[in-house]
């Protein structure tokens, strides 16, 4: 009997320490890296401008699609402008803005002054749509495949090790 | 006689049963929503930008006729497990969620062992 008990303290012992080996070593900062590899389904971006709507089969038609949430009132998207502004010139890749929760007079100033880099321009007035993208804070960047696979998810403004990411990706 | 009776109140005590199933409650699922961008609050605690935006796409899932496991099930697939609270039973989590029973029956075994032994003594 004293055999099983010690046995048992035994065990629960290497128990929590294997937990604590684990756990210590694991990256607590939360991220919605889970996406990656994951199809994204049921978009329905409404267009800037009009009363229209990009779908799945409009971005299936690009051989890969960087998504860029953002807008004018976000401090850090003034910084990753320039980038976006460099992607645009490659040819294998579109730019889909999406315009969130913005005014849409400082949204059009915002891209008269800084340079449009998109492709297509698409607005989520109540950010209903971001949650379909595991948006959680602006700017964020999706790199979609033409099948919609999730390639790369970046959180926060695009620096110049994802730019050149996205460029090894694309080409 | 007995019989319809029992038949009636059987009827009663499934339709009651099914229509308390249809009935989502938003409120707790916010309860159960984690506010990603907070500090330990849920989404029905919380009046941040996301919580907002998430209240809304609960609303409309609601709406749409979306079981309370399905809106869990897509806000996980979109944020990871971390956004519930109360995570769901799967084979990564699976010892979260047994360990007490199994320490429960060990403890319990190993009791009755020690009270047969002192029985016996």
């Amino acid at each position: 009997m004293q055999r099983i008990i010690k046995i048992t303290v035994l065990i629960i012992f290497l128990f929590i320490i294997g937990v604590f080996f684990i756990s210590l070593d694991k990256d607590t900062n939360y991220n919605t890296k889970n996406l990656i590899g994951k199809n994204i389904s049921k978009i329905n971006l409404e267009y800037f401008n009009e009363k229209k709507f990009y779908t799945e089969e409009d971005l299936k038609k690009n051989n890969y699609t960087l998504v860029n949430f953002w807008a004018s009132w976000c401090a850090p998207c003034r910084n990753e402008h320039p980038l976006l502004l460099k992607l645009s010139k490659e040819k294998n890749l579109k730019l889909l803005g999406v315009n969130f929760k913005d005014k849409k007079n400082q949204a059009k100033i915002f891209l008269k002054d800084l340079g449009n880099p998109y492709d297509f321009l698409a607005k989520d007035e109540f950010g209903k749509q971001s949650i379909n993208f595991g948006i959680y804070g602006i700017p964020e960047s999706i790199l979609l495949n033409n099948n919609l696979k999730v390639l790369q998810k970046f959180v926060g403004p695009l620096t110049l090790k994802d730019y050149n990411l996205i460029i090894e990706i694309i080409n | 006689m007995k019989f319809k009776l029992i038949l009636l109140i059987l009827f009663f005590k499934f339709s009651f049963l099914h229509g308390a199933e249809k009935v989502v409650d938003q409120n707790s699922i916010y309860k159960n929503l984690r506010c990603l961008v907070c500090q330990g609050q849920s989404i029905g605690d919380s009046n941040s930008d996301f919580a907002q935006t998430i209240k809304l796409v609960v609303k409309d899932l609601v709406e749409k006729g979306k079981t309370e496991d399905e809106i869990y099930s897509f806000m996980a697939d979109k944020y990871g497990e971390w956004i519930v609270f109360n995570p769901v039973f799967n084979k990564t989590n699976f010892l979260l969620w047994s360990l007490p029973y199994i320490i429960f029956l060990i403890g319990g075994f190993l009791i009755f062992s020690l009270f047969r032994k002192s029985k016996k003594n």
